[in-house]
């Protein structure tokens, strides 16, 4: 048996202009438990569509058992011996827990189910887990997301691979189920198979892991054995980056507390979130994907419903909680996804600017065109946005000039409480700093703002304070001066 | 200048099929002497009004990216309520108001369930065109119902050759098209449908009552069906269950010919009567050049697949 199983040296892979994966190297044994770190958007997810498939690397080698590993699409790779379980559930919701698990690899004889064999093999996959009580016959889609979760885990072993993927298979698993799941891992370990294990939570990785490889900003950053590494050691290297001075630093006076929230819950997500913003204040959260920050930002706004504890906008009665409310009381919310939620692509810029406050350009329900035109170029002139005029659909503009006219429509609106979500994903570095200088003076002004971001020193950089959201719960708010990088990822990894 | 010309293309597009199509029928011999003459352009607009108006409620409801398939039995079961309610000797202003009224109340219930049991336009309307389809013979107690005569009778008549005005419902029908552009175009409620239509998402974020916005969008596309249910009564001058089988998708492909796109947000009031205009005028062609009725069918389902992709084509490279 090679001592090397699957090889990875020099792999890269661009989509258009963004380089995803610039240098990548990997090297896993047989019947080793991989741990693959990396911030988000460190190339993970990447990486592992190259592996199995998805994706055809631009450059680089691969090899499997000592032979150039090249798959055509996922089906090919799983012949070849690599499977995946994804992050986001792959189950066929309409089919039966049973038909699900053997999908693929049904027991057959001469085209036919066998379906004594096969119900006896998806049980056995179940009990290995822990979970043979699983009724088979149910429909997937009956099951709770941990329930699906562990039938989706279940499949592979069938597969019978060399490689096995996991992409955060914790991720909605309850503590008693992860335990099940590693003693899977050790048994799947014991048997010869390669895993490589994704997770955000070092202390997971760690436990189940016998080494580790960093990736940061689509490179491999370092790896080793992971009982010889510090987590302190981990952290440096997924984080440990320049930070560029994009971020003015004028200087803020917090005034009176504005927006107020105490033990906010929603599900499936937010689990608990308490915290205060001031006039004046640029608040930061940060934590994981999947940690509930949206979530947070989603509730506070009443697009999603709180199910436990209160939100509170300084001076506006406690029952006008929707979306329509939330703006009456000058609150704005800027989404994360420009294209599903955040604008209309192909309206006009006029329309997309003003579509909260349509009423005001005209008597008796009639908009004057003309008058709202003006108000978005004078926006338009403003914020420096390249286009053709106010009028122009605003799917043919750049990201950058799409999320400044976003965030014009909470200016002229105009808000006091801006609650922004990732406002500088995916855009140009220009606009980028635009954007932050932009939040600056909003909060030089007075006006309060929150800002959800995964780039940890656009918040270190931008933030009066920072809130750390891990798992549900905002577990801690502190002054920037009190956080650092590494500080903030344990926090948000739940490694303290 | 190659940009203009580009937007003269999107925006005429529809017009230049109108064009197309009327030479296409003033050529041939068999129809050249009788098709671009005036007497029978009005027949063309009389026989265009209740699609027209049918596709000034179905504009709105696809630009919200909904969709309405229970127009046919909505105009069937309005023009029976009409019909009845003449035979009670109602005037007939009170019957224009109680048949709009009785489409409205029935895109009340459409808006209603779509809206509140947050179901799928297709499947609700789907069911209303069963429901009112039945009600309608129901009430009609399964036979034509006719009356002795109403002033109704003569908004849609074109028996007159020597007459040159026309109909009254083809006035109603251009005063109300020119009323409901400016209401989508210059209008909040106008500027909201477009928003909901363009990002149901996006709409909610910014505060827009989706659900009312729906209801009243099927409660206003129901009152310009239940008048197009008044304009049938009057063109067949008698009450008739059966009437208007299938007419939603005449309806339906003359919005879409017209420019308007399926996953709503796009539309316009003047592209949906060109496409009215350009289904009347290959049916009236076809007629005039003795074609079989199956064979107009085949070229106006041909037309309806062409219109789109030409449609398809021009955003693609718009987007590009």
């Amino acid at each position: 048996m090679p001592a090397v199983r699957l090889r990875l040296a020099g792999i890269q892979k661009s989509f258009g202009a963004t380089r995803a994966l610039k240098s990548v190297s990997l090297e896993v044994a047989p019947g080793e438990v991989h741990a693959l770190i990396g911030e988000n958007g460190a190339g993970k997810s990447t990486l592992m569509k190259v592996l199995s498939g998805a994706h055809e690397a631009d450059a680089g080698t691969m090899e499997l058992a000592g032979q150039p590993y090249r798959p055509e699409n996922p089906h090919d790779a799983r012949l070849k011996g690599v499977a995946m379980i994804y992050q986001e559930l792959n189950l066929a919701l309409h089919l039966s827990a049973q038909e699900n698990i053997l999908l693929g690899a049904e027991s057959a004889r001469f085209g036919l189910v066998d379906r004594r064999a096969s119900r006896a093999r998806a049980r056995t996959a179940l009990e290995q887990l822990g979970h043979g009580g699983l009724d088979l016959d149910r429909k997937a889609g009956a099951f709770s997301i941990a329930e699906q979760q562990v039938i989706e885990i279940a499949r592979a072993p069938l597969m019978q691979p060399q490689v096995l993927i996991m992409d955060e298979p914790t991720s909605s698993l309850t503590q008693a189920d992860t335990e099940k799941l590693f003693a899977t891992i050790g048994r799947l370990r014991a048997a010869g198979v390669s895993v490589i294990y994704i997770s955000h939570f070092l202390e997971e990785c760690r436990r189940v892991a016998d080494r580790y490889t960093v990736l940061k900003d689509g490179e491999t950053v370092g790896s080793g054995v992971m009982k010889d590494a510090s987590l302190d050691h981990i952290v440096t290297l997924m984080t440990g980056r320049e930070v560029k001075d994009l971020y003015p630093r004028t200087a803020h006076q917090p005034g009176a507390v504005v927006l107020e929230v105490k033990a906010a819950a929603s599900t499936p997500r937010l689990k608990q979130a308490t915290l205060q913003v001031r006039a004046g204040e640029i608040f930061g959260l940060a934590g994981l994907i999947g940690a509930g920050r949206t979530d947070l930002l989603r509730t506070i706004f009443g697009l999603d419903d709180l199910d436990a504890g209160a939100v509170c906008i300084v001076g506006a009665p406690a029952a006008a909680s929707a979306p329509r409310d939330r703006w009456q009381q000058g609150v704005g919310f800027l989404s994360e996804n420009r294209k599903e939620e955040g604008l209309m692509l192909n309206l006009s810029i006029a329309d997309n600017l003003t579509l909260t406050k349509m009423g005001g350009f005209g008597r008796f329900g009639w908009v004057h065109g003309a008058r709202q035109r003006a108000v978005a170029g004078r926006w338009v002139d403003d914020l420096r946005v390249k286009c053709r005029d106010a009028a122009q659909p605003i799917g043919q503009l750049s990201g950058g000039n799409q999320q400044k006219v976003a965030l014009a429509r909470l200016l002229e609106h105009p808000a006091r409480i801006f609650l922004l979500d990732e406002p500088t994903r995916g855009i140009d570095v220009g606009s980028k700093a635009q954007i932050y200088q932009l939040v600056s003076e909003l909060a030089a002004s007075g006006k309060a703002v929150v800002v959800v971001s995964s780039y940890l020193p656009e918040l270190l950089g931008l933030c009066d304070t920072i809130g750390v959201m891990c798992r549900g719960e905002l577990a801690a708010v502190r002054p920037r001066a009190q956080w650092n990088e590494a500080e903030i990822m344990r926090t948000a990894t739940g490694s303290t | 200048m190659k940009a203009t010309l580009k937007t003269i293309l999107a925006k005429a597009g529809p017009f230049i099929g109108l064009i197309l199509v009327i030479a296409f029928f003033s050529l041939p011999a068999e129809t050249r002497e009788y098709f671009l003459t005036y007497n029978n352009f009005k027949i063309i607009f009389t026989q265009t009004v209740i699609v027209a108006i049918g596709a000034l409620g179905m504009t709105m409801i696809i630009v919200s990216g909904g969709i309405d398939l229970s127009v046919g039995s909505t105009i069937a079961l309005t023009s029976v309520v009409g019909a009845l309610l003449i035979q009670h000797g109602w005037g007939p202003l009170s019957v224009l108001l109680a048949v709009v009224a009785s489409g409205g109340l029935i895109g009340l219930l459409n808006g209603a369930a779509i809206a509140g049991l947050r179901m799928t336009p297709f499947i609700i309307t789907l069911g209303t065109l069963g429901v009112a389809r039945g009600t309608a013979k129901w009430m009609a107690d399964n036979q034509t119902v006719n009356y002795d005569g109403s002033p109704i009778n003569s908004w849609m008549t074109t028996a007159d050759p020597f007459s040159h005005t026309l109909p009254a419902g083809v006035w109603v029908a251009i005063a109300l098209a020119v009323l409901t552009s400016l209401l989508l175009r210059n209008t909040v409620f106008g500027r909201h449908i477009f928003a909901l239509g363009s990002n149901e998402a996006t709409a909610r974020l910014c505060g827009i009552p989706t659900r009312r916005l729906k209801i009243l969008i099927y409660v206003l596309a129901g009152c310009f069906f239940g008048l197009a249910g008044l304009f049938q009564l009057s063109r067949l001058r008698q009450g008739d269950p059966t009437v208007a089988v299938g007419l939603e998708l005449d309806i339906i492909a003359a919005v879409i010919i017209g420019g308007a796109s399926l996953n709503g947000g796009v539309g316009t009031i003047l592209g949906s009567m060109i496409g009215a205009l350009i289904m009347a005028v290959l049916r009236n062609g076809s007629q005039q050049m003795g074609w079989p009725t199956y064979f107009q069918e085949i070229i106006i389902g041909l037309v309806i697949i062409v219109a789109v992709f030409l449609d398809r084509l021009r955003q693609g490279r718009a987007a590009s």
